[in-house]
Parts: structure tokens; C-alpha cells; sequence
């Protein structure tokens, strides 16, 4: 059974918020003796979201969860905004693929980063991004 | 504090990335160490990121950036002192630093930059280097 | 009537320590070998000590009784540190059976007279001894399984050793499977050293690793790309005749990565990338 231990949230408006955004997220990453590998993973993957949330939607919100499982604990992450969203997902999840003239390795690459990678998105409507980093895995 | 400062040694620039970037910043770096190398003609740049316990795509194209920026200007660039976690990451990532020369740290990178420097001048590098390998083999006879 | 139990076996005490002591003793699995019998004698007196303390005649039936936490934490202790001793199930489980066995020897002479009352107090301590027994096993096997735990992380470190084999030249031979999790151990053991020693170049040996598939392969090109970004040159040796075919045939491409058949030709490699010269000295004439 899965239990969230603690609950935080943060609006991410404007380029000066990554910084802080990664910051609490490292807090709480160190907060449950997360390796520093395992640190620096978790909080790329988050610097990948929350860059595009604000690229293609200017914004959104992210929430912040210190989970944990059986012996396990974790971090999971939400990202959501209200931006135009994303009309073929498998194809935004291809590497190299950006509609934003840049490498396209962000979605791709942050799936690879973390644990558990789920993204739901309908054009129009906006998109959630939620992922999970495990302390041991 | 929105300028990172670049200290200029010899011929080279150094850049030491003490806290991790605001984009502004990183932006305002590409933008300034490309003016500095213009305006002092120099041969390398040579970039501390020890400090940085993030490289994310952001930060890595800024890097490529002023790489591939400073070779048109015919300036070579070292990145050093990259953390152990974050070239796993970025390996992970996958992102690949195309455009800089990676170092361990600020002595070895100037040292890589006087060699790349001297190769470029004479304009041979791969064979006389194998020259001189072949020398020292001949020596031991 | 209960009551009578308690108080009935804190009266006994003496005689059911002896005679526990004896049945361990008579076991044919005794291990004296790893424990004297003073030491065993007093594992016995310590834990039926804490045992007729906390019983209360009312508590026997409840296994979470606030008075009986010693009496398990005492027995965790014991099967804990037998677990790492090295005995055996069956000899950690005689140790609290036998105590069972000496309870109910006195209960019978005690209560010889009322049958009632030694079938009552038979059914609870039959209960209350296999409830012990039952706790035995399980902190039993949490050692056995710490003891597992350590072994497979000693397994992992003594099995990616890095060696300095000169000044700026590491070396990490690799023996056994290169899976996931042990790629991500000798990535970071070897990135750290690389930092701490300075060293730019690596050899990386895979003499030892039985197969090399595509998973193996890219785990290893994986490890030469965070080499390099860091600002060295990591170098695979010991690619034998079968690795050299699989890899052809996989189709996997090692042409971005030195690679040497042997381990002193990468070291050689890597003399001549470092501009050292290693000669035989000339005979005194
Ligand atoms: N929050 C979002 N809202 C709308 N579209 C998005 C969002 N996130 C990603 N996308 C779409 O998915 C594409 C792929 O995203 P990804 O992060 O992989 O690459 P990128 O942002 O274009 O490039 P990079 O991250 O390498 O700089 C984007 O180009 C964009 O079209
Ligand atoms: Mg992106």
C-alpha cells in the first residue's frame, strides 16, 4: 500500500521558479536519504517538466509527495497545467522529436530518469505529468 | 547577482559556475563569453561547472552553445570538473556534450587546451603524435 | 485458578531452569562449539527470568501483552545472534521447545491432582510456548537474511575492485553478469575514483564477464560515455574471440570505443596516450 507521508505544492509562473522548484525537491529527496545519483536523476527529470510546462504552456503547478511503500520511500512529482496539450503523445515520447526547434529529449529522456513515468494530455484541455523516484531503485 | 565573472588568463577565459543557473544567466554567459573571446582574442574558454549538481538540456545546449560559438571564432572549449552524478545523469538523459572538450579539472583543461592549441597551429596532430610514440618504441631497442 | 499458574512456576523456578538446562544439554545438536554451557546456562536464566516476570496468568493468551515485551525482545536477541553465529533452525528451535518441554513436565507433577486445571494450563502454556517458537523463527530468519544482505554487498564490492595501476591509469576488471544494478555500482565507485585520483584514463577489463550481450554491451558504452563527459578516457580490454563475435553479430557498435584484446595492450594504449615510455634497462657493461 502506497502512503503519502508528506504533501507540498508550488506554482511555477516564470523562468526565476525552476531554481526554487528544484531546490524543494532536492530537500526532500535529501529529507529520505536519497543517493545523490538517485538526487541528481530525480531532480533533472523535474528540470525537464517544468521547463516544458512553461515553454508550451506558461506554466502551471507542480505537487511535491514524499511516498512511501512496504520498506520503500519515494518522491512523486505532479506536473499540471492548462496549456493546448498534446495531440499524439507517443510521438512527443520519441526521442529527438520538438516541436520547439530544441532536441527533443526531454520527455523521453525524464522517463528514463525516474521510476514510474505517466502522462495524460488532451489537446485543448492540458496536460499532467506525474512521476515517481523510489529511494532504492 | 545576474553575470557570472570571466577572468581571463593568458590567452584562455575561465569561467567558474558557482550556483546553479537562472536561465537568464546561463543565457547572459553565452552571451558575454562569446563578446570576451572577440574582444580578446582568445584561444580557449575554459568552464568550472564542479559546482553545478545539475546539467539538465537547458544547461547542456547553452554548453554546446558557446562551444560550437567559440570554434567559428576559433577558440577551443573544455568543460570541467563535471560531477560524477551528473554525467551519469546526463548520460542517462541523453545528452551528449557535442561541441566541448571535457577535462577533470581547471589544471588538466588548460593543459588540454595548450595541446589542442599547439595541434591546431601546426596543423598535424594525430601523426605527430604517433611520431613521437614511435620515437620513444625505437629508442628502447 | 489461572493465577495459580504464574505463581505456581515462579515457585518452580529452579527446577524448570535444571531441567531445561539438562534437555538442551542431552540434545544430540548441543553446539558447544559455538557456545559453553555457562553461557548457554545463562541465555536460559536471563530469558525465563524476564519470562515468569511478565506472565501474569492473565497475558498468556495475549501475545501482545505490554508485560511480555522483554521476553521477546530477549528471544529476538538470542535467535538474532545465534542466526549470525552460524547455528542451525533446529538448534535455535531446541532452545525454546525444550523450555516448553520442561514447563509442562513440571505442570503435570504440580497439577497431578486437579485435571482440570493442568488441562486449562496445558492448552495456554502449549500456546504460549509455540507463540515463542514461532517469534523464534521469524527474527531467526531476519539474521540469516541481514547476514545475506551484507554478504551480497560485499560480493558487489570485492567483485568491482579499482585498482591504480599507475599514476593516471585505473584499472576495474569485471568478473561475473554486468547487469542494471551492478552497472550503476561500478559507474559510481569508478566515476568517484576517477575524481579522487585524478586519473584520465580507465581500463576497463571484461575478461571476466561471461557474456556480452546488447543489454551488456550498452551498460558498458554507457559507463565510456560518463567517463568521457567527466573528462577521461575509459578503454575496454579483454575482449575474447567469442565476445568479439557476438558483438559483430548483435550488430552492436563498439567503433566510438578503444578496445584491446588483453589487458597489457590497453595498458600499453594507455603508456603512449600519457607520453610514457617504458624501457628495459641496458646491461652494466
Ligand atoms: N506541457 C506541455 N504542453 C504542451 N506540449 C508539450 C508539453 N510538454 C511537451 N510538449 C510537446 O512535446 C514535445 C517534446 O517534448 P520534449 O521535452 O521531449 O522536447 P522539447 O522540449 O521539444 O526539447 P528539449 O526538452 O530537448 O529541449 C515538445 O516539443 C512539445 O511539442
Ligand atoms: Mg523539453
Amino acid at each position: 500500500m502506497r502512503i503519502v507521508l508528506i504533501e507540498d505544492a508550488m506554482l511555477i509562473e516564470k523562468e526565476q521558479d525552476v531554481v526554487p522548484f528544484r531546490n524543494r525537491v532536492k530537500e526532500y529527496a535529501v529529507k529520505i536519504g536519497m543517493s545523490v545519483v538517485n538526487q541528481t536523476k530525480l531532480i533533472t527529470a523535474a528540470s525537464e517538466l517544468v521547463r516544458n510546462m512553461l515553454k508550451y504552456a506558461g506554466g502551471g503547478k507542480t505537487k511535491m509527495e514524499v511516498i512511501s511503500e512496504g520498506r520503500n520511500s519515494g518522491i512523486r512529482l505532479v506536473f499540471e497545467d492548462n496549456g493546448p496539450g498534446i495531440k499524439d503523445i507517443a510521438q512527443a515520447m520519441k526521442e529527438g522529436f520538438s516541436t520547439g526547434q530544441s532536441l527533443g529529449v526531454g520527455l523521453p529522456g525524464a522517463k528514463r530518469l525516474v521510476n514510474e513515468f505517466e502522462i495524460k494530455s488532451s489537446p485543448g484541455e492540458g496536460t499532467v505529468v506525474s512521476i515517481i523516484k523510489w529511494k532504492n531503485g | 547577482m545576474d553575470r557570472i565573472p570571466i577572468l581571463r588568463m593568458g590567452n584562455f577565459l575561465l569561467v567558474t559556475i558557482q550556483i546553479d543557473l537562472y536561465d537568464r544567466l546561463a543565457i547572459n554567459l553565452e552571451t558575454d563569453l562569446v563578446n570576451m573571446v572577440n574582444k580578446t582574442q582568445a584561444k580557449g574558454v575554459l568552464i568550472d561547472i564542479s559546482a553545478l549538481s545539475i546539467v539538465d538540456s537547458f544547461m547542456g545546449r547553452i554548453l554546446g552553445n558557446i562551444g560550437d560559438m567559440a570554434r567559428i571564432m576559433d577558440a577551443e572549449t573544455v568543460v570541467v570538473g563535471m560531477q560524477p552524478a551528473v554525467a551519469i545523469t546526463l548520460v542517462e538523459l541523453g545528452l551528449e556534450l557535442k561541441g566541448v572538450h571535457t577535462a577533470l579539472n581547471v589544471v588538466k583543461g588548460m593543459e588540454l587546451l595548450r595541446l589542442k592549441i599547439k595541434d591546431l597551429d601546426t596543423g598535424e596532430e594525430e601523426d605527430e603524435e604517433e611520431e613521437e610514440i614511435a620515437t620513444n618504441e625505437d629508442s628502447t631497442d | 485458578m489461572k493465577q495459580d499458574i504464574s505463581k505456581l512456576l515462579q515457585k518452580k523456578k529452579k527446577n524448570i531452569l535444571e531441567d531445561w538446562i539438562s534437555l538442551q544439554l542431552a540434545d544430540a545438536g548441543l553446539r558447544e562449539d559455538l557456545m559453553s554451557n555457562d553461557e548457554l546456562r545463562e541465555q536460559s536464566a536471563e530469558l525465563l527470568d524476564a519470562l515468569l516476570q511478565g506472565i501474569t496468568g492473565d497475558n498468556l493468551a495475549d501475545f501482545n501483552s505490554e508485560g511480555l515485551s522483554p521476553v521477546y525482545e530477549i528471544l529476538a536477541g538470542i535467535s538474532i545472534s545465534r542466526a549470525r553465529q552460524g547455528f542451525s533452525p533446529r538448534e535455535t528451535g531446541v532452545f525454546v521447545f525444550s523450555l516448553k518441554d520442561a514447563i509442562l513436565k513440571t505442570l503435570i507433577i504440580e497439577l497431578a491432582n486437579d485435571q482440570q486445571a493442568l488441562a486449562d494450563a496445558l492448552i495456554l502454556i502449549n500456546k504460549f510456548l509455540d507463540n515463542l517458537g514461532i517469534a523464534t523463527f521469524e527474527t531467526f530468519i531476519k539474521g540469516r537474511e541481514e547476514v545475506i544482505l551484507r554478504q551480497t554487498d560485499e560480493i558487489s564490492e570485492i567483485s568491482t575492485p579499482i585498482i591504480r595501476v599507475w599514476d593516471g591509469i585505473l584499472a576495474l576488471p569485471i568478473i561475473g553478469t554486468l547487469d542494471s544494478a551492478r552497472t550503476q555500482v561500478v559507474m559510481e565507485s569508478l566515476l568517484q575514483n576517477i575524481v579522487d585520483t585524478g586519473s584520465t584514463i580507465t581500463i576497463l577489463d571484461i575478461s571476466g564477464v561471461p557474456t556480452v550481450d546488447s543489454l551488456v554491451a550498452q551498460h558498458i558504452i554507457k559507463t565510456v560515455a560518463a567517463t568521457r563527459l567527466m573528462g577521461a578516457e575509459c578503454i575496454i580490454s579483454g575482449i575474447r574471440p567469442e565476445i568479439a563475435q557476438t558483438v559483430v553479430h548483435l550488430g552492436i557498435d563498439l567503433s566510438n570505443i578503444v578496445t584491446k584484446a588483453t589487458l597489457a595492450s590497453a595498458l600499453k594504449y594507455a603508456f603512449a596516450v600519457l607520453r610514457l615510455d617504458v624501457k628495459r634497462i641496458q646491461k652494466e657493461k
